[in-house]
């Protein structure tokens, strides 16, 4: 066999790719290899903040002696790029909130028929949190309340963000010492963008401080916000079944595939084409039904609620249309990459942007509004309808597809551990406590057409596995596991190691969960709090044996996600270059300064295996700090304390006591 | 796998569902749906259901709703390949287990059915366990004579492996279960109950094996008498399952040993005991689930070994038990203190009657005796004992120590009983002079002699007060002469000991006790015991908590100072106040020590006897516990009962030992005895001279005939009608209120 660049790790995406290659397709592949990053902006390095510049602080000792016209140092240069990346993540998400809001008050408020409030039990979890009243009244005027609640965390000027308490009260305390509890979301991201800008903040670590800041405005705000929002109005996942694939699409039927981020308008679809009008319309056109499929984390969504199988992550989506199977492509917003337009005209392929924060050239615009949601779902189902008698023979098809299991939210975890008369955390604190499980990762973020694509999460996740680590999947990681067949309960028979293996059969489950979208990554940081209560391990979220890792980042999002999650204290290692790898003292902040303080840290290393060890190596650190004994495979077990009479007097209110009692935490 | 036990749980939670559903249909076409249903002398109908839901299920009616809400927790089971997990499924499916199997047993109680027969031996079983044995046991819970309980389902594989088991669980003081039933070594289908029967080892709750039915659907009596512990002693409330499942798990010690093959109804009620922290140890190779967290260690585990699966279980529940054994030929524990020798058992007896004999314990200077040593003094001795029948018998037992007081030896006295009680084979009544042992003709084969008697005292003495013995030595006087001359000088020991305990009052005295012993499994309950009120559950009083703090300064019994009175008339202390404080988790911030209507005493839920108000007569009634009539208040005892428990102070109501009732500071502020105005002929009998001597001394030398009880009247009506007609004092006394 002749060498040849792997590009995709995902099999059935190579293959399409090669057929594409073959035509001359291009692709955010091919591309990728034609256009190398420019170094200097890819370490942090260039400032365009003004017109004076845009400056670049290269060369021997620009660390110390580079300055910007202005006096800028590359310290600051460094940390204003990866603040304005923040920013931008945290705006991204915000808007996914605000929408999701808007959605739940246009419910409440009875302006649209097409929503309602699918999970009252978690409405009422949620006002809870955020102190609405909810016992005796009516459901509607409870979700008002909540709705126009969260709305004021959007645009609060002082005060801090409603869901900063559902953090753990010594987390919390962190965030107050060092001033980083976001006021307002949007407050958060204004600042963000005037400090950094020429004549501002000139002091790296202060400016970094604020992204945190920032930061946990996306985490604690907009994209908690959305996923209890999306449970709210479309139901609380729970596992099931579904099948991941660029082979997913059918020969002999309508297929559609919803992709970018926000569940409302694929609800809507995910309803229209199983109405058998329309199903008759498709069958009037000659097909034997509608395929509807996702992309993305769109797809995470639908997935985790309707078992609407997925087409893939980010770096999908162009070969996707290169099946020439698809008739219509419905975007909405975040990862949608322009290049659509452009290989849809290959093929019949109709793009339909609907969000007006997302405009395509070559696109069809059919705009969403929640008021009429349903209509415009069905305007969609049947505009692709209609294209398919447009199909053409041209295209590579592929097959197979993979089983997955998704569908694990913080509230089904809960349940799986004890059921609903004993729904807790204990069961896998005790694990991580015995040494059955050696802590958690949460893989998360994009692929990235710069290393082989995926490739980074199948190593990383397999690998993890095998080292008793259980793994949650967010976004385009879990697409990423699912393509591979890797969120399958087999999984863990076959590559877990022997702890996580006992406990993945002793519940039921796959070794790496899938959590959902990148939102979702908010699921996360409750179920970190919920482990910190349950007692144990640590009491706040900082110092668990935990590590979160986005291995083919890719967008300001991930960014954004990396920066509250080291704020809420969890280690973060991030693949590929670094974007501030021109500044050792950013380096330095982010990862001593930050662990110090929140016992959080975000690197950036593009050696698969160093992540690893490095991800390893936290996560032994921090059992050792815990006390838990230390991590063997295939030695675990609980220490036995038998109880006496006296020592059963002893015994307080306390809740559950761990493995061996050791540890016991307040009620 | 797991994967099996759930599937199996899953499965059998359908079937049974299903079959209370089909069941109750019948009985409500045959009796209708408003026909009222309750479980013998409980004051919880379906227990598991009520405490979990709080949905108390009176009628037929009732239990539809019941089964409707079974239905919700019902699952698929998982599939072969891709499954979904299933662990919180499985124990939904448990639970939905027990409410269907609580369904079922109660309809066949309606059929007439329960306490179920054995057909081939007309054995009864125990059938649904009542509220009165919980409370009869509950002292017996939290001192340590019954630290755990074990459910046994199936059978052993023979007979010989099926006592083997059942004794170390008795020696090892685990209250027994048993249900169910499994194929034996030669394949026949059989049970514990029935290997046991074929063995005559004696069945019951006095040896602490209770067979409550042939099916494994009556292990779920065992698991409603687990979950009135956290309604009953833990104060929890109904529906908040969370706090009844998180007491289980912490202080109900229960697990199962599962002898032989496991069908679906076994795994899925399995599931069931699991959330309730229970776990499993089987003897065959079934699938393990080792990770912990619903139970505290395994949840199911194997051992093929019978030597050993007594011992695995036990460590599996994270239950540590210490027992001290004399070195005696014969079984030894409390467990068999409740045996009974018949005359045709008999080997040889001493007492009773039948010949003189005392016992008797002496304090000692240290210099003065021989540790751990038996004397046999008298005639012929060997021969003698090994003819049998009947001997005199003088035991008297010599103790020396730093800290002895001369108080302690009626306490190390009233241990003697139990001393020689839980000897296998051995059997002790009265005390004093009026003693009466008895030892079976198996003890003697298995080679109790008489030297042992002396060695257990030695042994049981050293053990059960450790601190305060430092020497015990044991004289056995065997000769008539001997013995009755002894005799006189005991007796003026125990006049004089009588005496001083007379004197004894609250006044005498400036430190009461706690007694925490119950707070394993009533956290927020303390009894303070004082010279003139003895402990609710009448196992302790001042003196025994004043031993026992001796023995063990960190013990469950500690001193309170009394401090400034604040209220001397009703019995309020400011030191007794503050220990409250800081001892009750916060539930009790102030105590009136004499009486019922202000900051009573509270209660853990093994009171011997209720104090209730009632009103309308200006007095109080009295309800001991196992009566099972209705009484003036419109309650039964086990109603009342749950108002009382669980530590919390309900004016009006109180749990008290029987004792107290003939104290001078009974209801002191409240107007004493006369206020009392029913209380139950058992009482009245029970209480006999000495209630007499205080009605005396209250000026109301015929108090006792003015009382109404269950056999005039067992209402309000009734009662006023009888007050009025005997002219009771209480109707002429201030108002209570």
């Amino acid at each position: 066999m002749e060498d040849k660049v792997i590009k995709t790790a995902d099999k059935e995406a190579a293959q399409i790719l090669e057929w594409g290659e073959s035509r001359g397709f291009s692709t955010c592949f091919t591309r990728a290899e034609k256009l190398k990053p420019c170094p200097i902006g890819e370490s942090g390095a260039c400032c365009k903040v003004c017109h004076m510049g845009p400056c670049r602080l290269v060369g021997k000792n620009a660390e110390e002696e580079g300055r910007g016209i202005c006096g800028a140092t590359l310290p600051v240069i460094a940390a204003r790029n990866i603040a304005r990346m923040v920013a931008a993540g945290t705006a991204c998400h915000g808007d996914h909130g605000r929408d999701m809001v808007f959605t739940l008050q246009a419910v409440a408020d009875g302006e649209t028929k097409d929503f309602k409030i699918k999970d009252v039990k978690k409405l009422y979890r949620v006002a809870d949190i955020i102190g609405v009243e909810f016992e005796g009244r009516p459901v509607i005027d409870v979700a008002k309340d909540v709705a126009n609640k969260f709305m004021e965390d959007f645009g609060r000027q002082r005060g801090e963000i409603n869901y900063i308490k559902r953090a753990p009260k010594k987390t919390q305390e962190r965030w107050k010492k060092f001033g980083i509890v976001p006021r307002g979301i949007d407050r958060e991201v204004a600042e963000t963008l005037d400090r950094t800008t020429m004549g501002m903040d000139a002091d790296a670590d202060s400016i970094l401080n604020h992204a945190l800041k920032a930061a946990l405005a996306n985490g604690w705000g907009g994209s908690m916000i959305s996923t209890d929002i999306s449970d709210i109005l479309f139901g609380t996942p729970s596992p099931i079944k579904a099948q991941a694939s660029l082979g997913i699409f059918k020969d002999d039927e309508v297929n559609i595939v919803i992709h970018g981020h926000e569940p409302t308008l694929a609800e809507m679809i995910v309803d229209a084409v199983y109405e058998p009008e329309l199903i008759e319309y498709a069958k009037s056109k000659g097909a034997k039904g509608i395929n509807l499929g996702g992309m993305c984390c769109t797809a995470n969504e639908v997935m985790m609620r309707h078992g609407i199988p997925t087409a893939g992550g980010f770096t999908n989506q162009e070969l996707g249309i290169m099946t020439g199977l698809i008739e219509a492509m419905v975007v909405d917003v975040q990862c949608i990459m322009p290049a659509l337009t452009e290989i849809s005209k290959r093929f019949h392929t109709k793009v339909i942007t609907t969000s007006e924060k997302v405009r395509m050239p070559g696109a069809t615009h059919v705009a969403f509004d929640e008021h009429r949601a349903m209509e415009i779902a069905r305007e969609i189902v049947r505009m692709a309808i209609d294209n398919y008698p447009n199909r053409k023979t041209e295209g590579s098809h592929i097959t197979e597809t993979f089983p997955v299991i998704a569908g694990f939210s913080h509230e089904y975890i809960e349940y799986m551990q004890g059921g609903r008369w004993r729904a807790s955390f204990r069961p896998l604190n005790d694990a991580i406590m015995a040494g059955r499980v050696r802590g958690v990762v949460g893989m998360a973020g994009c692929d990235n057409p710069r290393v082989p694509a995926t490739g980074m999460h199948k190593y990383l996740v397999t690998e993890l596995i095998k080292n008793d680590v259980l793994v949650v999947s967010t976004g385009c990681s879990s697409a990423s596991c699912g393509t591979a067949g890797f969120l399958v309960p087999e999984m863990a028979l076959e590559n877990a190691g022997p702890g996580l293996r006992e406990v993945c059969e002793a519940i039921g489950i796959p070794p790496i969960l899938h959590l959902g979208a990148c939102v979702d990554n908010t699921r996360i940081l409750t179920i970190a709090s919920a482990m910190a209560a349950e007692g144990g391990l640590s009491d706040e979220i900082g110092g668990m044996p935990a590590v979160g890792i986005a291995p083919e980042f890719i967008t300001e999002k991930a960014i954004s996600i990396g920066f509250y999650f080291a704020a809420s204290g969890v280690p973060v290692i991030f693949g590929g270059e670094s974007p501030v790898g021109a500044s050792k003292e950013v380096e330095k902040i982010m990862t001593e300064v930050w662990m110090e303080r929140f016992m959080g840290a975000l690197h950036f290393e593009p050696d698969p295996e160093k992540i690893l060890a490095l991800a390893l190596d936290y996560i032994d650190k921090a059992r050792e700090r815990l006390k838990l004994r230390k991590y063997e495979p295939g030695k675990f077990g609980a220490e036995r304390v038998l109880m006496d009479m006296a020592a059963r007097r002893e015994i307080k209110g306390s809740p559950h006591a761990g493995v061996g009692g050791i540890n016991e935490s307040e009620n | 796998m797991s994967k099996i036990i759930a599937s199996a749980a899953i499965r059998a939670s359908h079937a049974l569902v299903q079959k209370a559903e089909e069941m109750l249909e019948k009985a409500i076409g045959e009796k209708g749906k408003d026909f009222v249903f309750e479980f013998p002398d409980t004051a919880f109908y379906l227990p598991m259901i009520y405490a979990m839901t709080a949905f108390p299920v009176k009628t037929l009616a009732d239990m539809k709703v019941a089964l409707s809400m079974t239905r919700e927790m019902l699952h698929e089971e998982p599939e072969e390949k891709l499954w979904k997990p299933y662990l919180g499924e499985a124990l939904d499916s448990g639970m939905a287990t027990l409410f269907a199997e609580e369904i079922i047993l109660a309809l066949r109680y309606i059929n007439g059915l329960e306490p179920a027969t054995d057909p081939e031996t007309g054995y009864v079983y125990n059938g649904f366990i009542t509220d009165t044995i919980q409370r009869n046991l509950g002292i017996a819970l939290v001192d340590g004579r019954m630290p755990g309980f074990a459910a046994i389902i199936g059978a052993a594989p023979d007979e010989d492996i099926a006592v083997k088991i059942v004794r170390e669980l008795q020696e090892r003081n685990i209250l027994i279960f048993l249900s169910g039933q499994s194929k034996d070594k030669n394949g026949e289908v059989t049970s514990v109950t029935k290997q046991l029967l074929r063995k005559n080892v004696a069945l019951g709750w006095e040896t602490y094996i209770v067979p409550l039915g042939p099916d494994t659907e009556h292990t779920l009596y065992a698991l409603d008498w687990a979950i009135r512990a956290s309604l009953i002693f833990g104060g929890k409330k109904p529906g908040d399952y969370k706090e009844h499942l998180k007491y289980q798990k912490d202080r109900v010690f229960a697990f199962a040993i599962v002898l032989g093959e496991l069908d679906d109804v076994k795994w899925s009620t399995g599931a069931g005991a699991i959330n309730m922290g229970f776990p499993a140890v089987c003897d065959t190779d079934v699938p393990v689930i080792h990770p912990t967290g619903v139970c505290t260690y395994e949840h199911v585990d194997k051992e093929f070994d019978h030597n050993k699966i007594v011992q695995k279980s036990i460590e599996v529940r994270g239950l540590k038990v210490t027992v001290e054994k004399p070195p005696i030929p014969v079984s030894y524990g409390p467990a068999f203190e409740g045996e009974r020798i018949r005359k045709e058992d008999m080997f040889i007896e001493f007492g009773g009657q039948r010949s003189p004999a005392f016992e008797w314990v002496r304090t000692k200077e240290l210099h003065e005796i021989e540790d751990n040593k038996v004397i046999i003094i008298g005639t012929d001795v060997e021969e003698r004992y090994k003819k049998g029948g009947v001997m005199p018998m003088a035991v008297v037992i010599d103790v020396a120590g730093r800290k002895m007081q001369k108080d302690f030896e009626a306490i190390i006295e009233r241990k003697l009983h139990h001393n020689i009680n839980e000897a296998q084979g051995l059997w002790h009544m009265g005390q004093r002079d009026i003693v009466w042992m008895r030892i079976s003709n198996q003890a003697y084969k298995d080679g109790i002699t008489l030297e042992h008697l002396g060695v257990i005292h030695n042994t049981m003495a050293h053990h059960r007060f450790k601190s305060i013995v430092d020497k015990v030595q044991v004289t056995l006087y065997v000769d008539e002469k001997d013995v009755l001359a002894l005799q006189d000088e005991a007796r003026k020991v125990y006049k004089e000991r009588d005496h001083r305990l007379a004197g004894l009052t609250d006044e005498s005295v400036d430190t009461f006790y706690s007694c925490l012993l119950c707070q394993s499994f009533a956290p927020s309950h303390v009894c303070v015991i004082s010279p003139e009120r003895l402990g609710l559950c009448g196992a302790y009083n001042w003196l025994d908590t004043r031993a026992a703090f001796e023995i063990d300064p960190t013990g469950g019994n500690q001193p309170i100072m009394k401090g400034e009175a604040l209220d001397a008339t009703r019995g309020r202390w400011a030191g007794v106040d503050n220990y409250l404080k800081s001892n009750s988790a916060g539930a009790v911030e102030s105590l009136n020590l004499y009486t019922i209507m202000d900051n009573p005493m509270t209660s853990c839920g093994c009171f011997e006897c209720i104090v209730a108000i009632i009103p309308e007569a200006n007095g109080i009634m009295l309800v001991q516990r196992g009566h099972t009539g209705m009484t003036p208040a419109g309650m039964k005892f086990s109603t009342l009962a749950g108002t009382v428990g669980g530590g919390a102070q309900n004016p009006g109501f109180m749990g008290i030992g029987v004792n107290f009732i003939t104290s001078r500071k009974f209801l002191f502020a409240d107007g004493g005895i006369k206020r009392i105005v029913w209380m139950t002929k058992n009482l009245k009998e029970r209480l006999g001279e000495d209630f007499k001597k205080r009605a005396e001394e209250e000026g109301v030398p015929d108090l006792i005939d003015k009382i109404a009880d269950e056999t005039v009247a067992e209402d309000s009506e009734k009662l006023m009608e009888f007050l009025a007609g005997a002219g009771h004092p209480a109707l002429e006394m201030d108002p209570m209120f």
